[in-house]
C-alpha cells in the first residue's frame, strides 16, 4: 500500500481530492461497525456502535460518552425518497397542456412582423368569440429550427425561411410530404428578396453584383451552410452571373473570396456589418436592411437594388403530428389563414415583407419596394435538387473553400 | 495472508454513495457519451475516416487544438503567477480582484465572445490601437485565442490558489538559509510543490478551450481553412441534418482530446514520482 499520501490526489488526473481521514480508517478494526446517527435531527455523530434498540435506534461511542440516535441512513432514505417525489411532481405539473394554445416555430428575421400579428391575430380570434388563444414564437436559425422539431418541440405551426427545411420535418413524418400544395402562393403568405446594405454616400460605388468581387471590396453574408438567408444570397448572385454572361461558379468563387467574416446568422451578419464597422456590403435580406436603417440610422447606410435578385418565398405549414384535438386544429388553421387574409398581409407590407394582397395595405408600405427582376427557386430546379447540388457536403459552396 | 476480495469499508454508507456517484456519472457522463459512439459505430469505422480525412476537417480540428493547447499554456503561466499575487501579497482590492477571476465562469459565453469582439473589432477599443500598428486581432485566428485565454483563465488560478496557501514560508527561508538564490528556491522549492496542481488545471483549461464554441463564433470570421473551428464545423454538419458525420467529427474530437489529457496525466505521474509527493 502506498504511504499516506496527501495532497494532491486527483480523479482521473483532473479534480483534486482529498482521501478522508485514511490513518484514522485504517486503524480500526475491521469487526467494529461504524454508524452515523442524528441527534435532534440536525446534530450528526458517529462512532462504533455499543448497542441497537428495539426501536431502531442505535447507541454509539463517541469518545466518552455514549449517544443515541437514529441512524442516518433511515434519515436520508426519507429524505431522498421526498426528493425524488418532489422532482417527479416538478417534472409533471407543465406537461399540462392548455387545450387553446399554439406554439409557431419561426426564423430569425421574423421577430417584430409575429410579435404584432400575434396580437392581431388574439383580437380577432376573441372578436369571433373564442376564448384568448396562447401563442407563443420561437426563433432562430431557420435549420436549426427544423431540427429543434423533429426533436420533440411540439410545434404546431412552422414558419421557417426554406421550403427544404419543411421538407425534412415532413421526411421525419410529422406532416405530409405534399404540405407545399395545402396554402395558396406555394404555402408562402409573404416573400422578400435580397438587397445590398452598403455604407453612406456607397464609397466603393456598388451598383450591382458585378461589382462585388472588385479588389478591395468586402463583402459580407453569413454561411450559407448555416444559415437560410445565406443560401438565397449565394443564390442571388449565381442568378445575375448566369444571367450576364459569366460563370457562376467561378463569380460565386470569387465574391467568397471577398468575404472576410461568415456568420452563422443572418443576425449576426447584421451585427458585424453594421456594429463593428466590417466590410463594405451587406448582402441581406430586404426587410433585415430597413429594419437596419430604421434601428441604427438612416444617415448611415444606404440601400442599393441590384438588377437581379431572388424571389425568396419563406413558407409556413401546419404540422399534423403535433396537433393534439379538434379545437387546437381549429385555432392553427385560423391562425395561417390569418396571415393570407388582407389584415395579415397589410402587416406583412408594414414589416418590409413582398406579400401579394394589398388591399388593406397602407399604400406607402406597399410603394417602397422597388421594382427589379425576381428569379424564384423553381428556376434553379427547386430545392431538392439545390440544396445537395449546392449546399450538401462536397458541394459546390464546398469547393469553394478547397485548397488549390 | 488472504484478502478478502471487497474489503468491507469500515466507513458506512460505501453502497449508497456509491450508487448516486454511479448512476449520476452514468446520466451526466457516460450516457451521452455511449450515444454519440453508438451514433458512431452506426456509421462504422470507414465512414468516420472519410468524413475526417478531409483537408477542411483537419484544418479545423488542428486549429482548435492548436490554439487550445497555446491558450492553455499562456493561462498556465499567468494562471500561476496570479493564484501566487493573489495569495502571496497584500494590497488593496486583492478581495475584489480574487472574485473577478471566477467571472468567465460566470459570464454566458457568447456575452462574453460579444463583449470581445466588440472590444477587439477594428472600430472596438482594443481594435483600433492594435489596426494603429497593423495588427488585427477579431476575426482572426488571435482573437480565438484570446477566447479561449479568457474562458480557460480561472482554471489554473483556482486549482493552484490552495497549494500555495498551503505552502509554508519555513520552506522558502529554510532554502535560502541553506544558501539557495531566489531563483533556485523558485526552481527547486516552489514549483515542484506547484507542478500537479497546475497540470491539473492546464488540463482543464484545455479541455475547456477544445470544446468552446459560443464565445469563439462571435470573434472568429468562420473562414474554412483559416478560422474555422472544429465545433462549428459539428454544426454545420447538423444544419445539414448529417447527424453521422457530426458524430463522427465529434468522435475524433473526443479522441484527441482523449490522448492529450492522457499525456498530461503521464506527465503528472512522472513528475510525481521525479519529485515525490510533497
Amino acid at each position: 500500500m502506498t504511504p499516506a499520501s496527501h495532497y494532491p490526489q486527483t480523479i482521473l488526473g483532473l479534480v483534486p481530492y482529498r482521501p478522508m481521514n485514511p490513518t484514522h480508517s485504517r486503524n480500526l478494526k475491521e469487526k467494529t461497525m461504524l454508524a452515523t446517527i442524528t441527534l435532534a435531527g440536525t446534530v450528526t455523530a458517529q462512532g462504533p456502535v455499543v448497542s441497537a434498540h428495539a426501536d431502531g435506534r442505535v447507541t454509539i461511542a463517541d469518545g466518552l460518552r455514549r449517544l443515541t440516535g437514529w441512524p442516518v441512513s433511515r434519515v436520508l432514505k426519507g429524505t431522498l425518497s421526498a426528493l425524488a417525489v418532489a422532482l417527479l411532481a416538478l417534472g409533471a405539473a407543465p406537461s399540462k397542456v392548455q387545450a387553446e394554445s399554439l406554439l409557431n416555430v419561426s426564423y430569425d428575421p421574423t421577430r417584430e412582423l409575429y410579435r404584432e400579428l400575434n396580437e392581431a391575430f388574439a383580437a380577432f380570434w376573441t372578436a369571433q368569440g373564442n376564448e384568448a388563444p396562447s401563442i407563443e414564437v420561437s426563433h432562430g436559425g431557420s435549420g436549426s429550427q427544423a431540427r429543434a422539431v423533429i426533436d420533440g418541440l411540439e410545434a404546431q405551426v412552422v414558419t421557417l425561411a426554406l421550403a427544404s427545411d419543411i421538407d425534412k420535418i415532413a421526411a421525419a413524418g410529422k406532416l405530409p410530404a405534399d404540405w407545399q400544395s395545402k396554402l395558396p402562393h406555394n404555402s408562402s403568405p409573404y416573400t422578400s428578396t435580397i438587397v445590398f446594405l452598403v455604407r453612406e454616400g456607397n464609397p466603393k460605388g456598388i451598383k450591382d453584383w458585378g461589382d462585388l468581387v472588385a479588389e478591395g471590396v468586402e463583402v459580407i453574408t453569413p454561411n450559407p451552410k448555416t444559415s437560410g438567408g445565406a443560401r438565397w444570397n449565394y443564390l442571388a448572385a449565381w442568378a445575375w452571373a448566369e444571367k450576364n454572361g459569366k460563370d457562376p461558379k467561378e463569380f460565386v468563387g470569387a465574391l467568397y473570396k471577398n468575404v472576410p467574416v461568415l456568420d452563422t446568422g443572418a443576425r449576426g451578419s447584421t451585427t458585424t456589418f453594421a456594429q463593428r464597422g466590417i466590410g463594405d456590403v451587406l448582402l441581406a435580406w430586404e426587410n433585415e436592411a430597413y429594419l437596419a436603417l430604421n434601428e441604427i440610422g438612416e444617415d448611415q447606410f444606404d440601400i442599393v437594388v441590384p438588377s437581379v435578385s431572388v424571389l425568396a418565398e419563406p413558407p409556413v405549414a401546419l404540422v399534423e403530428g403535433n396537433i393534439k384535438s379538434d379545437d387546437q386544429r381549429k385555432l392553427a388553421e385560423a391562425y395561417l389563414d390569418y396571415i393570407y387574409s388582407p389584415e395579415g398581409q397589410a402587416l406583412a407590407f408594414k414589416h418590409y415583407y413582398r406579400a401579394w394582397d394589398n388591399s388593406k395595405a397602407n399604400p406607402e408600405d406597399v410603394a417602397r419596394f422597388p421594382q427589379l427582376e425576381l428569379v424564384d427557386i423553381a428556376s434553379f430546379g427547386g430545392w431538392a435538387k439545390v440544396q445537395p447540388e449546392h449546399f450538401g457536403d462536397g458541394g459546390i459552396f464546398d469547393q469553394i473553400y478547397v485548397p488549390k | 495472508m488472504g484478502r478478502p476480495l471487497i474489503h468491507r469499508s469500515p466507513m458506512p454508507g460505501l453502497g449508497l454513495s456509491l450508487g448516486i456517484t454511479l448512476t449520476m456519472l452514468s446520466l451526466v457522463v457516460l450516457l451521452p457519451i455511449g450515444a454519440l459512439l453508438l451514433k458512431g459505430a452506426n456509421y462504422g469505422l470507414a465512414g468516420i475516416w472519410e468524413t475526417v480525412n478531409r483537408e477542411r476537417v483537419w484544418a479545423a480540428l488542428f486549429l482548435s487544438f492548436r490554439l487550445s493547447l497555446l491558450a492553455a499554456l499562456f493561462n498556465l503561466v499567468f494562471g500561476v503567477v496570479l493564484a501566487w499575487v493573489l495569495v502571496r501579497y497584500r494590497f488593496p482590492g486583492r478581495r475584489i480582484l480574487d472574485a473577478v477571476v471566477d467571472l468567465p465562469f460566470a459570464l454566458p459565453t457568447a456575452v462574453a465572445g460579444i463583449a470581445l469582439t466588440a472590444l477587439y473589432a477594428p472600430n472596438g477599443l482594443f481594435g483600433q490601437l492594435a489596426a494603429g500598428i497593423g495588427w488585427k486581432i477579431a476575426y482572426t485566428q488571435w482573437g480565438i485565442f484570446i477566447a479561449l485565454v479568457f474562458v480557460g483563465l480561472p482554471f489554473v488560478t483556482r486549482t493552484v490558489q490552495p497549494v500555495v496557501e498551503e505552502i509554508e514560508r519555513e520552506v522558502e527561508e529554510a532554502s535560502a538559509t541553506l544558501g539557495a538564490s531566489r531563483l533556485h528556491t523558485i526552481r527547486h522549492v516552489i514549483l515542484p510543490m506547484l507542478t500537479p496542481a497546475a497540470l491539473t488545471g492546464f488540463a482543464l483549461a484545455l479541455a475547456r478551450a477544445v470544446g468552446e464554441y459560443g464565445s469563439v463564433i462571435f470573434i472568429a470570421g468562420n473562414i474554412p481553412l483559416v478560422t474555422e473551428i472544429a465545433p462549428l464545423l459539428i454544426v454545420i454538419q447538423l444544419e445539414e441534418f448529417n447527424y453521422d458525420a457530426a458524430a463522427a467529427i465529434g468522435i475524433a474530437m473526443l479522441l484527441i482530446s482523449f490522448a492529450m489529457l492522457l499525456v498530461i496525466n503521464l506527465i503528472q505521474v512522472w513528475s510525481r514520482r521525479r519529485i515525490g509527493y510533497v
